[in-house]
């Protein structure tokens, strides 16, 4: 840096010159977007960023709000936590949301479940249908295993310490963050419980989109999956949009498709029977 | 001592053995070095699992960071169990049955009334062992992660069908477990009577740890 920035006037001026930067990977204020779809209002928008390949993010939603995440370079791993704003011990939990719903895979209709019989999100949309309940985000050891390291501060973040930096935003801590899902890198079980991973790349633009169903903490870490069979640590943006909507309503396909999730639907509405 | 089959195979001196009785918690500091042999005694009983790291309870058992690392869900004599930060916990170093489920978690209270009915809210549950038994350490719900279930059968299909379905157990079948680091094992002797996980008769198990 030529300027001389030895005086503090000097050293704001300099700062606010950077005011109104733009880059990939930021979040977007107030929220604008130019691809809502088609009913919703640009009024409704809560939440709009990109976040870097090795990034992460965290934000409290609101019951109804709808969560859209795009991978837009077709290398994005949304590895996501979910957590009760309201009280988070209460929080995703993995095996209760494969066991309950009787199937491995996550996709369109299915409920993303937490561990007190409640529904915490459902997926609402998917046209990437390449996800993973199974392996989890890496941590600091998977990652200097393969890319050498794995540090906040380095250059190959490990996912787990992500998901640790963003709920730890919200008051949480290393105890907090449990199994996550992944969402746009996929596994595959055989029959003889082997896991084929199903990592892409992808065309880029898949897009989910998850509606809350309770008053929730998103984390959201963006690192490459932990069974990403490439030598070199590849990722990409992965972009967040959030608009308000309306409680999910009795006559709702995604709550009458079963009966437990009718039942996880109607322990929700007793939550909040208030 | 040495006619009892339940002992068959196992070397060093027996630091404990005890009875879990049907639908009770247990909890008990392994180790490292020492192995702990659960027997099925009766067979086709659950034993839902978890480990906590000695040093630092924060560490504990990870089924996705276990199933990620050997490229399988299900886990079988020489499968190492991790931590949540990629750290060998214990080793499975022998099992009479093929294999032994972790995708399947523990039953509560609360999933039963999804699962089953509101009818199945007041039963005891393993949630409520593992509840109780880290309370007594003063560790609460915030540590309760996806569990072991050993002797329990939870096959994937195809379309992704999963389910617990009859036991692979048989009276008398054991597993064993070294620890490789010294570790706290909370165990939940599962009363599930929803589903064949404990052949809708849960029974007693017995936890016998050698040095």
């Amino acid at each position: 840096m030529s300027a001389n920035l030895a005086d503090p006037k000097a050293a704001r001026d300099h700062a606010r010159a950077q005011g109104g930067t733009r880059v990939e990977a930021m979040p977007t204020l107030p929220p604008a977007a130019d691809d809502l779809p088609d009913g919703v209002s640009p009024d409704d928008l809560l939440w709009e960023e990109t976040i870097a390949p090795g990034g992460y993010a965290s934000r409290r939603i609101a019951r109804g709000t709808r969560l859209r995440l795009i991978d837009t370079g077709g290398d994005a791993c949304a590895s996501l936590n979910i957590f009760n704003a309201e009280l988070p011990t209460e929080r995703l939990n993995v095996a209760d949301t494969v066991k309950v719903q009787w199937n491995a895979y996550l996709g369109a209709g299915k409920l993303l479940l937490g561990d007190m019989g409640r529904v915490l999100a459902t997926i609402i949309a998917d046209d990437a249908e390449t996800h993973d309940a199974f392996c989890g985000t890496s941590n600091a050891a998977t990652n200097a295993a393969k890319y050498g390291e794995g540090r906040n501060s380095g250059a190959f973040p490990n996912g787990r310490d992500r998901l640790i930096l963003g709920a730890a935003k919200h008051g949480l801590t290393r105890r907090d963050v449990h199994p996550c899902v992944n969402l746009f890198k996929g596994t595959k079980i055989e029959a003889d419980g082997a896991i084929t991973p199903v990592i892409g790349p992808f065309a880029p633009g898949r897009s989910v989109i998850l509606r809350a169903e309770m008053d929730v903490i998103v984390v959201l870490a963006n690192c490459p999956h932990v069974r990403d069979p490439r030598a070199e640590w590849h990722s990409t943006p992965l972009r967040i949009t959030a608009w308000r909507g309306p409680v999910t309503s009795e006559d709702d396909p995604s709550r009458n498709a079963a009966p437990e999730a009718t039942r996880a639907f109607l322990n929700v509405e007793d939550y909040y029977r208030r | 001592m040495t006619d009892d089959p339940a002992l068959s195979g196992l070397s060093g001196a027996i630091v404990h053995d005890e009875i879990v009785p049907a639908r009770a918690p247990w909890l008990h500091h392994v180790a490292a070095g020492q192995t702990l042999r659960i027997v099925d005694v009766e067979g086709n009983q659950a034993v839902d699992f978890l480990i906590y790291a000695g040093a630092d309870d924060a560490e504990r058992y990870s089924a996705q960071d276990t199933v990620a690392a050997q490229g399988n869900l299900f886990l079988r004599t020489g499968t190492v169990l991790l931590s949540n930060e990629g750290n060998p916990m214990m080793t499975i170093t022998g099992s009479a049955v093929d294999y032994h489920d972790t995708i399947g978690g523990a039953c509560s209270c609360e999933s039963n009334t999804l699962r089953y009915g509101h009818h199945t809210k007041s039963q005891h549950a393993c949630v409520e062992n593992f509840l109780e038994a880290n309370l007594w350490e003063g560790r609460g719900k915030r540590d309760m992660v996806p569990n072991i279930n050993f002797f329990m059968n939870v096959p994937v299909e195809d379309d992704g069908t999963l389910g617990i379905v009859d036991g692979i157990s048989a009276p008398g079948l054991t597993v064993d477990l070294r620890a490789e680091m010294d570790v706290i094992v909370v165990v939940s002797n599962c009363p599930q009577i929803n589903n064949p996980c404990n052949a809708f008769n849960p029974t007693p198990v017995r936890m016998i740890v050698t040095a």
